[in-house]
């Protein structure tokens, strides 16, 4: 092949001033999450997953509500129903994506060549959460919007349903989405930190589920004093419009805090051993 | 130009690069050479910043990598041609690489006719053959115009075609003035395509010296002679000044006298000759023979004695002399010998 000697007749490279950094790395991790697959199927899994569940559970309460009790009924929070598929199932999507963002780089080799164009390690690591983290917020606002119409349209025949008017309503759609999206940073955390897909969505699954049903086998006392401080709980708090659901745990915004002071640790931990360890 | 000073990496208890020091210059390909398990890709990925030194530096361009303001701009670098996501485009893999140092996307379509991959631009690389991803990983090298290349084995694996191209594609950069380093684990690989040479065993140098003077310290001429008289033969060619040792086939191998020169010394003692050839000793011999001398050095448990092959400074081109053609362990205890002197 006669293309050798054309090494000389690439066009010129314009001038560059200053030096590589975020800019530039923030469009090449947009590129790059863009153009594989798993993020649509990904997109896909957590559209059906969270508005499917959503409709089938609001969907199940209203065809069994004349059966339903007094007490049930007075107790029952359509919003947080609503929104029940986006944060006990879709979060577990998310979690997978946050997750495989950073490990599929390492299972295939591919942070070599990513830390070789862009050796300034915290401006890959930051430009990786930063995109993922954007795309997840979008993602989980158009599911938490969504699940929350379908059901509340599916939950009308009750008379109970909730508007986006009504008080804290808004806070827990929107806080549905937020919650989610935080449980992805947690995930990609875990991801840089141990390289691996199914260890960090083993660890993922144990924090988010495996445990808060631990906690919940405690006895009573003991379980008042810790399941405020649990990272999953924020996902309840923030999720329920009914005063008084949860009376063990800080405020909606307060469990919000706790969750994400893990995540900030989380993500923080995982940048130093990024930073420190051989690729 | 990229300066390796007393570069040391340990992985646990493994050494796997000791106390290495050299330099690689511009306008040339530099091959760099060492069995496996040499220390050759841990060199590299330490360049590079992928793994930290336990000891000593590295810079290129009198920087350490992680420093250059536009790394792609000033070195491209190829370790593993399949560490990329098989699930994204060609194009697009390069989009991403391109997009961290601000290059323009032109640059991309370039790239991808240079190596001949503008028909795939658009296909996953998961489906691409050995070839096509080389081929792929050099376009990413590219890309920044780069002054200084690196390159880990990367004909390995292709086919003559492939291998071809990318020689002459290695020396068409250095032409052009850049500094290209190159591995491999096969001398005759270097051989029509080096400048210099950089060989290491062990993690550590053995050799740091021109292509040219490997090979004419490294490659004696020897005359192959077939004779139902060995060993008159043998007597004419000691009287005549050279000498004479029975390989293992029946046949003797003569050294010190060119090849005329022992048919007519056959013909003057009347030995009736069923062969006369002239043998090239391989480069590739004397290359095996320098590093597993290193590789006794270092497997040898008393670790003491020998001297090391290259001082820090690098200077080992001097090391080693020929010890072609002989049995394998005369050849060891000469080049030690030839060390130690
Ligand atoms: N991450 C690692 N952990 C432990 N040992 C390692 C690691 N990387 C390399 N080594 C060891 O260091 C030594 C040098 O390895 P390296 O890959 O640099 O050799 P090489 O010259 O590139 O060999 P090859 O020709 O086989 O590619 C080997 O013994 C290898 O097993
Ligand atoms: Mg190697």
């Amino acid at each position: 092949m006669a293309v050798t000697t054309e090494a000389t007749r690439l066009s010129a490279l314009p001038p560059a001033s200053g030096r590589a950094g975020l800019t530039g790395t923030l469009r090449s991790e947009w590129t790059k999450i863009r153009s594989v697959r798993s993020t649509y199927w990904t997109i896909l899994a957590l559209l059906v997953i969270s508005i499917g569940l959503g409709a089938a559970i609001t969907g199940g309460i209203a065809a069994h509500w004349s059966q339903t009790s007094p007490s049930d009924r007075a107790t029952f929070d359509a919003t947080a129903t609503s929104l029940a598929g986006l944060y006990f199932l879709g979060e577990l999507v998310i979690v997978v994506l946050g997750a495989i963002v950073i490990t599929s780089e390492y299972s295939t080799g591919a942070i070599r060549t990513s830390l070789t164009a862009m050796p300034r390690r915290g401006v890959i690591y930051l430009a990786k959460a930063a995109v993922m983290a954007a795309v997840m917020l979008v993602m989980a606002l158009v599911a938490a919007f969504a699940s929350f119409w379908l059901g509340q349209a599916l939950l009308a025949s009750t008379h109970d349903n909730a508007t986006l008017s009504q008080s804290n309503v808004l806070r827990a759609v929107v806080g549905a989405a937020l919650f989610v999206t935080l449980c992805g940073l947690l995930a990609y955390s875990i991801g840089s930190m141990i390289r691996h897909t199914a260890g960090a969505i083993t660890i993922m699954v144990a924090v988010l589920f495996v445990i808060p049903i631990l906690v919940n086998l405690l006895p009573d006392t003991w379980h008042a004093d810790v399941v405020r401080w649990l990272p999953s709980s924020a996902g309840d708090a923030i999720t329920s419009t009914v005063a008084g659901a949860h009376p063990h745990m800080f405020s909606p915004w307060g469990e919000f805090a706790v969750l994400g002071a893990y995540t900030a640790a989380a993500l923080i931990a995982g940048f130093i051993l990024f930073r420190k360890r051989d690729a | 130009m990229i300066e390796v000073r007393g570069l040391t990496k340990r992985y646990g208890d493994k050494v796997a690069v000791n106390d290495l020091s050299f330099s690689v210059e511009p306008g040339k390909v530099t091959g760099f050479l060492g069995p496996n398990g040499a220390g050759k890709t841990t060199t590299m990925r330490l360049i590079l910043g992928l793994d930290y030194p336990t000891a000593g530096s590295v810079t290129v361009h009198g920087k350490q990598y992680r420093e250059l303001a536009y790394p792609m701009r000033e070195v491209g670098a190829l370790l593993d041609a399949k560490a990329v996501h098989g699930g994204r485009t060609a194009y697009n893999h390069l989009l991403s690489l391109a997009q961290t140092n601000n290059i323009p996307k032109r640059r991309v379509d370039e790239v991808l006719g240079l190596v001949g991959l503008t028909d795939v631009a658009k296909k996953r690389s998961k489906g691409f053959s050995l070839g096509m991803s080389q081929r792929l990983g050099i376009a990413g090298t590219l890309l920044g115009d780069p002054s200084v290349l690196m390159f880990d084995e990367p004909v390995n694996g292709l086919d003559p075609e492939g291998i071809r191209w990318i020689r002459n594609l290695m020396k068409a950069l250095a032409a052009e003035g850049r500094t290209v380093f190159v591995s491999s684990h096969l001398m005759s690989e270097m051989e029509n395509t080096a400048d210099d040479i950089i060989v290491i065993g062990r993690g550590k140098l053995i050799a740091n010296t021109t292509i040219e003077k490997f090979i004419a310290e490294n490659s004696t001429e020897t005359v192959r002679v077939r004779t139902p008289q060995i060993d008159a033969l043998a007597k004419a060619v000691a009287a005549a000044g050279g000498t004479a040792t029975a390989n293992g086939d029946g046949s003797l191998l003569v050294q010190g006298l060119p090849t005329e020169r022992v048919g007519d010394v056959a013909f003057e003692a009347g030995v009736r000759l069923h062969e006369l050839s002239q043998t090239r000793a391989s480069l590739e011999q004397a290359f095996m023979e320098l590093t597993a001398d290193s590789v006794e050095y270092h497997a040898g448990s008393d670790g003491t004695g020998s001297p090391s092959p290259a001082g820090p400074g690098g200077e080992a081109d001097k090391a080693a002399p020929a010890a072609v053609g002989q049995p394998a362990g005369m050849a060891t205890e000469q080049a030690r010998a030839g060390r130690t002197s």
